[in-house]
């Protein structure tokens, strides 16, 4: 398969999935995000790399938490940026989908950062814009969450030394989760020994294992010994269609509590995507608890992003500057 | 008008014929075979040298869209293309707007094929009213007004005291049911097979049972009632396993395979290929052997196009936002042909699987090349080494995964009662 989301000379120019990237370009994003989370600790917290450049949030499914940090992201990086909520009945097809991107281009639009409710709809939308324009992903579908996993993979290598001694468990929703397949494929490329899923056979995709992961159906087994926990944010709709049979049954079997997390190595972190479902998925004295790494998440959110936006805007500039 | 073909390498699968011969033909039916005919004067004579001369292709499934899309494509523009497929006979099914439930729409597409007067097209009348799956359709009156046979689309019924009745219904006029075998309820949720793609890609995913409980439903309702049965378009090797089964107990059941699941499985999907979204979906690679295995075995006995032509739009977005669909008539004889290039069947296996088997199945006298018989005919060149280019179809769909394919067959001349209804310029 090749990959679109590399220019000619490697540097990544769309950031849509995680699969296919190579170890390196994952460590440069991190490095990058390194450097730039310093820049949010300043007093003036912006430096002038994107200035000019127009960047445009395009959301076609509700984000509070994901919309706001590209948004800062961009703003620190002192690009223009707007973000638009489109709901997705103005768009169920395709022509009009394009159409309004197409418009939104003719405003000569640097990149977009988009969230779509359709799997593949980023790699679709990557695949109509114009050259010189760079796709973002914030979410397409069941599909991926790059950004998601990356700032993840950064709150790990702060906490831990070494990828490659880590034992790593998501618990939950890995069916309907792209941040869970963003992870996994994150976690693999970076060479982590293992990687396990936790959670029942109507939340597992079928042949999970096909994504280099190790199935547990209890936490028992699933969380012995691990470095990391990332919990799942669990939709209150899978009780519909008879995937689970009540939050309080979910939360018994699955729901990270202080005893459940005994079964980890004692320094573990815990990670969550947010936003938390209290005593869903996760029992707030674990999520407030020492152990819990959540809101460090969200502040490492920005500078991922704010690494990600300059990699790709540079690198379209650079294959403009080439090319011309 | 006379026609002489002459030294064309004759292959008719019902007769077993597969020597070179000379074919005459005269008031759109074929008066001799062999090396003279006796007070024949040709008006033309067609040298076919190098050329497989076969039956007009018979397509058991092709949707023509009109009436009810006729924006999308008519029977006017898939006929022309169907003939350029070498494709004389084709079976549309009952799911057009509106539904072929009364006699009077079986009129309407009779009146318009006439006009266009390219190809039969035969109509299969809908089981149940309006697809519903609820009341029975006047089956009796569709059958008087043509319909070839009997079905209820890609709607399948869910309630199985109104499947086993409609079965009963039809068996007792005598009318083959013609299934699209789909468990609606596993089904809904998906678009594409659900295996290791599924997984990767984050789509919604069509299990194996989805057709195989319904298979395995449909056979026993069928030895019930005593139903005559085909099924539609198989994905899986396990559907056809259990109609292979049926068939060694003598249970009156055929089936076919759409040439593209002959060659492609869920990989072919690759990132989001919007034209590899069909129904049902793409299955593994294992399955696939096993859909060809099926054929050489001849447990599935028909290859067909399951023609869905579509307009440029309903390809343009998000894969699960697209409208499933292949437009298939014109890659049909190509496709069955690299499999027997690929030494997967022989060429009789293949013709015969494209003309005679979908005859018989339908009970028309077609499919075959006999003295006395229609002179629907296809002359095609094994050889011809052409790239399949969609944006070229004749059909008003261009959606096809096979851009860029390398074809070695391609049709120079289909011949409908008779009569030149296309010549490759």
């Amino acid at each position: 398969m090749t990959n679109n989301q590399l220019t000619d000379s490697g540097q990544l120019r769309h950031f849509l999935t995680i699969e296919g990237l190579k170890k390196p370009l994952l460590t440069e994003i991190m490095d990058r995000a390194e450097q730039f989370s310093s820049i949010s600790n300043r007093q003036v917290k912006k430096v002038p790399l994107l200035r000019g450049k127009t960047i445009m949030n395009l959301f076609f499914e509700n984000s509070t938490r994901t919309r706001t940090t590209f948004e800062l992201a961009a703003k620190r990086l002192s690009a223009d940026v707007m973000s638009l909520n489109i709901s997705t009945s103005a768009t169920t097809k395709g022509e009009s989908l394009l159409d309004t991107l197409h418009n939104l281009e003719a405003m000569h639009t640097d990149l977009f950062v988009v969230r779509h409710n359709q799997s593949g709809a980023a790699e679709f939308i990557a695949q109509h814009v114009a050259p010189h324009v760079s796709v973002i992903n914030a979410g397409d579908g069941c599909h991926a969450h790059p950004t998601q996993a990356m700032l993840d993979m950064f709150t790990i290598r702060r906490h831990k030394q070494h990828f490659p001694d880590l034992s790593v468990a998501i618990v939950g929703d890995i069916l309907h989760s792209r941040v869970a397949r963003s992870q996994i494929q994150a976690l693999a490329t970076l060479g982590v020994g293992e990687i396990r899923v936790i959670g029942p056979k109507t939340l597992l995709p079928t042949n999970c294992q096909s994504l280099g992961v190790h199935v547990y159906h209890d936490m028992e087994n699933g969380l012995a010994d691990v470095d990391v926990v990332i919990m799942l944010r669990l939709q209150h709709e899978r009780m519909q269609g008879a995937l689970l049979p009540s939050a309080r049954e979910y939360f018994n079997s699955y729901g990270l509590t202080e005893d459940k997390l005994q079964r980890a190595k004692p320094d573990a972190i815990v990670m969550h995507p947010g936003p938390i479902n209290r005593g869903i998925e996760i029992a707030s004295s674990v999520a407030d608890g020492p152990q819990s790494v959540i809101l460090e998440q969200v502040t490492h959110g920005i500078a991922i992003r704010m690494a990600v936006m300059s990699m790709a805007l540079g690198a379209q500039s650079e294959q403009h500057e080439t090319h011309s | 008008m006379k026609l002489h073909i002459s030294n064309g390498h004759i292959i008719d699968p019902a007769s077993q014929l597969d020597s070179q011969q000379d074919l005459f033909i005269s008031d759109g039916r074929i008066v001799a075979m062999g090396d003279h005919a006796n007070d024949f004067t040709p008006d033309q004579t067609i040298d076919a040298s190098g050329l497989i001369v076969c039956p007009g292709l018979v397509d058991l499934n092709a949707r023509l869209k009109e009436s009810g899309q006729e924006h999308t494509a008519t029977i006017e523009s898939e006929t022309f293309a169907a003939v350029k497929g070498g494709i004389t006979t084709l079976c549309i099914p009952p799911d057009t707007d509106p539904v072929i439930d009364t006699p009077a729409v079986i009129e309407l597409i009779e009146d318009r094929a006439k006009k266009a007067n390219r190809t039969m097209v035969l109509t299969m009348g809908a089981l149940t009213q309006n697809l519903q799956g609820e009341l029975l359709s006047e089956m009796l009156a569709l059958k008087e007004a043509g319909c070839i046979g009997i079905s209820n689309g890609l709607n399948p019924i869910k309630n199985t005291l109104i499947q086993r009745r409609a079965m009963e219904y039809a068996a007792t006029l005598g009318l083959t049911l013609f299934i699209n075998a789909a468990d609606p309820w596993l089904q809904s949720q998906g678009c594409v097979h659900e295996g290791t793609v599924s997984t990767r890609l984050g789509l919604g995913g069509i299990p194996e049972a989805a057709e195989t409980i319904a298979v395995a439903r449909d056979i026993l309702l069928i030895e019930q009632t005593g139903v005559r049965a085909h099924f539609h378009c198989l994905s899986t090797s396990r559907a056809v396993a259990m109609i292979a089964e049926a068939q060694k107990k003598g249970l009156p059941i055929t089936a076919d395979v759409s040439a593209h699941h002959l060659h492609l499985s869920e990989h072919d999907i690759g990132n989001y290929d919007g034209f590899s979204h069909v129904l049902p979906p793409l299955r593994s690679t294992r399955d696939r052997e096993q859909l060809q295995q099926a054929v050489r075995d001849g447990v599935i006995s028909a290859i067909c196009s399951n023609h869905q032509p579509l307009d440029n739009d309903a390809k343009l977005g998000p894969f699960s936002e697209t409208t499933p669909g292949i437009s298939g008539l014109e890659t049909l004889l190509p496709l069955t042909m690299k499999l027997v290039d690929d030494d997967e069947l022989t060429l009789q296996q293949a013709i015969a699987s494209l003309t005679c088997n979908p005859a018989e199945i339908l009970g028309i006298d077609a499919g075959q090349l006999k003295v006395g018989g229609k002179a629907d005919i296809c002359i095609f060149s094994p050889n011809s080494h052409n790239e399949c280019q969609p944006q070229q179809f004749i059909s008003a769909g261009k959606n096809s995964p096979f851009a860029g394919w390398l074809f070695n067959s391609e049709v120079l001349l289909t011949f409908f009662n008779g009569r030149v209804v296309y010549q490759k310029q």
